[in-house]
């Protein structure tokens, strides 16, 4: 009852949206929506779970990547209430319609146990996120949104392809042929060996191009960097961990038939290969907004590190996907509030935000040190559970390339940042009318704060939980 | 029956040559939707007259073969283009690269473990050789809209593929997956229109200002 609420009354909203004729009263259906969605979500929480073999079910997996998007998409709505005001001009009957799609497609992503339907729920996200992209509508985000369509779906074809791949593993191992994820794994060790491998490398670059792991990333600069700050901080926390949680459940698939190395060697392979390149491109990186796409390439990169180590990094990386989507959230609608006080997203014409919009910079800034990895915010934790696991795996020499990858991530993100927020404004700025209001500065407020709490203390139930996530992609013993 | 269904596929790969080797829009359109709408008879002659092979037939038959065929002329009537200029790699290379990597496919697919019953049939090199086709117009072609022709082709090869899966996957997710890929073109179509009216033209490679 509640999963069957929980995708479909987004679905009602964004239905009912289209003919409102009220602008505003459009706006404040979005925080209705989140409300509703994260109360629903919580809910389902205390659910006793399902019986096997439903298609659309909740395990812990699907339960962390579902309570992470529902919050970030709460504080993202709340935000767009302020945000849109300030778009008017462009008005609202596209946008609201389109995120709430967007959050049931999310949702029936995450809940679902058939790989054919989660399938479907992928894709619909690429297609509701593609006009969010579009929003500004010029030159630039007409080549962004264009550019993410193309790739995305190519991408996305090759996981359908991968999808029939362990569909026919299962036919030519003379198992049962179904593609319920329950009967994936009853049958798994029965699956012929090569189709099940050709399909999830089919799956891991499939859904790999939608999460932005290098080198399918390159749509993701442009996405982000035109996108407006609350749908870079959706795709950014919410599409990359569901596409991240689609790959998830091909190791599990993987893991089940016993052949868990090949699927963790390729995710360390395609994790490290991202955060190399990340770290390149984010080194005297001049637009803002490219610089948080690359580090969301650079933590897709960490994520996939993580699990594919396994064990104490599998944990790292449950805990690291919960953090990054929070403070990608913090640093993307931070951003957003500075672009509009200034304007502009480069660093030549950005200076000085501390003085000009002190409590959007200041969220930035402490955004920022949050997402390299400082203490005490919650991304520190997860990094050193990660790397912790890298030693403890017997990998001293990853260990050592990942601490100075991020090290250079850190020195190159921070040149930036710090060029922007400190120092003097620019003589002769045009007022741009925008000042930090409660309604655009409350929800990236509430998300830094949740991420320092996580980085202070983990409660007990959230370790267990995230411990059961973690269990469910190691082999069973 | 599978003399039929290897006269499908065959004709099947012919149209994968036809598009490779035609520059008029036009033709590459109908060439495609003749190509959707031949595969939409697949789950009939693979799978008999069963309730899920005709939904799965007359779904893929509308979607392939009608609806999306028709948005596209729709996208070149508003643009009034006409041919594909210039593509990155010329129309007798590309058809050699075709012909090149429709054999590979063939040699390829002897290879493969196969299920007895699917060894020696047209199926797995067919939806291989249009794949290949479909990565092939997406890579060298400069207009949007035979970029989205090489999307369609792609879908085509797997499509094919899945025809040999009809029990995976059940109607309900096929019927989503063919509505989501016309939502895809209509979308495309949509941006297709922008491009065309900022830039004058539906050359994708003056999409070039983002970059690092």
């Amino acid at each position: 009852m509640t999963i069957a609420a929980l995708i479909l009354f987004p679905l009602a909203l964004a239905v009912l949206s289209w003919p409102l004729p009220w602008d505003r009263g459009r706006s404040w259906l979005l925080p209705l929506a989140g409300t509703l969605h994260l109360l629903l979500t919580i809910r389902l929480f205390a659910e006793p779970p399902r019986p096997a073999g439903s298609w659309i079910a909740a395990d812990a997996l699907g339960l962390l990547v579902l309570g992470v998007s529902s919050l970030l998409f709460l504080c993202c709505s709340i935000y767009a209430v302020g945000y849109l005001r300030f778009r008017l001009d462009r008005g609202n009957r596209v946008i609201v319609p389109c995120l709430l799609i967007f959050l049931s497609a999310l949702t029936l992503a995450a809940l679902a146990r058939h790989l054919g339907l989660l399938w479907l729920a992928v894709e619909t996200t690429t297609l509701a996120s593609a006009p969010l992209i579009y929003f500004n509508r010029n030159r630039r985000s007409i080549e962004a949104t264009w550019k993410y369509l193309l790739l995305c779906s190519v991408g996305i074809a090759l996981a359908m392809l991968g999808i029939l791949f362990v569909a026919y593993a299962a036919l030519h191992g003379g198992e049962q042929v179904s593609l319920q994820l329950d009967d994936l794994l009853a049958g798994a060790p029965g699956f012929s060996r090569p189709w099940l491998q050709a399909g999830f490398v089919f799956l891991l670059v499939g859904f790999g191009a939608k999460m932005g792991l290098a080198p399918l990333h390159s749509w993701k600069p442009d996405a982000y960097g035109e996108a407006p700050g609350l749908v870079g901080a959706l795709l950014a926390g919410g599409l990359t961990s569901v596409a991240f949680l689609a790959i998830l459940r091909g190791v599990q698939v993987m893991a089940a038939a016993g052949d868990l190395a090949l699927a963790r060697q390729s995710l360390i392979g395609l994790g490290v290969f991202s955060l190399a390149l990340a770290a390149v491109f984010m080194i005297r990186q001049p637009d803002v907004k490219r610089l948080l796409a690359y580090s969301s390439v650079e933590h897709m990169g960490i994520l996939a590190i993580g699990v594919g180590i396994g064990g104490l990094a599998t944990f790292g990386a449950m805990f690291h996907l919960v953090n990054n989507a929070l403070t990608k959230g913090v640093l993307f609608l931070a951003v957003g509030n500075i672009q509009r006080a200034y304007s502009s997203k480069y660093l030549g014409e950005v200076r000085g935000a501390l003085v000009r919009v002190p409590v959007s910079a200041g969220l930035f800034l402490a955004g920022f040190l949050a997402i390299t990895g400082t203490p005490p915010f919650g991304p520190f934790l997860s990094e050193f559970t990660i790397l912790r696991g890298i030693f403890g795996a017997g990998h001293p020499w990853l260990a050592g390339l990942f601490l100075l990858l991020l090290a250079v991530v850190f020195v190159g993100m921070g040149s930036t940042v710090l060029a922007m927020t400190q120092g003097e404004e620019p003589a002769g700025m045009v007022d741009s009318g925008y000042r930090d209001s409660l309604l655009m500065v409350g929800p990236p407020l509430l998300l830094l704060l949740l991420v320092l709490g996580l980085g202070l203390f983990l409660p007990e139930p959230l370790r267990q939980f995230l411990q059961e996530a973690a269990s469910l992609l190691e082999v069973a013993v | 029956m599978p003399e039929i269904n290897n006269t499908l596929l065959l004709i099947v790969i012919l149209l994968n040559f036809f598009t490779l080797g035609s520059s008029r829009l036009g033709a590459c359109i109908r060439a495609v939707a003749l190509q959707g709408a031949i595969l939409a008879l697949l789950p009939l002659t693979v799978n008999g007259l069963t309730p899920h092979a005709l939904g799965l037939a007359a779904g893929a038959f509308a979607f392939k073969g009608i609806f999306i065929p028709w948005l596209l002329f729709r996208a070149i009537s508003e643009v009034r283009i006409r041919r594909e200029i210039e593509p990155l790699i010329g129309y007798v290379p590309t058809l050699l690269l075709g012909a090149l990597s429709t054999a590979a496919a063939f040699i390829f697919a002897d290879s493969l473990p196969l299920v007895a019953e699917h060894r020696g049939t047209l199926f797995i090199p067919t939806a291989l050789a249009t794949l290949a086709t479909g990565f092939l117009l997406l890579i060298t072609r400069r207009k949007a809209i035979t970029q989205v022709l090489g999307y369609l082709v792609f879908e085509n090869g797997i499509f094919v593929f899945g025809v040999l899966l009809t029990t995976a996957m059940p109607l309900m997710v096929e019927a989503g997956v063919l509505l989501d890929l016309l939502v895809a073109v209509f979308i495309m179509g949509i941006v297709m229109h922008q491009i065309n009216r900022e830039f004058s033209t539906l050359n994708t490679e003056r999409l070039s200002s983002l970059r690092e």
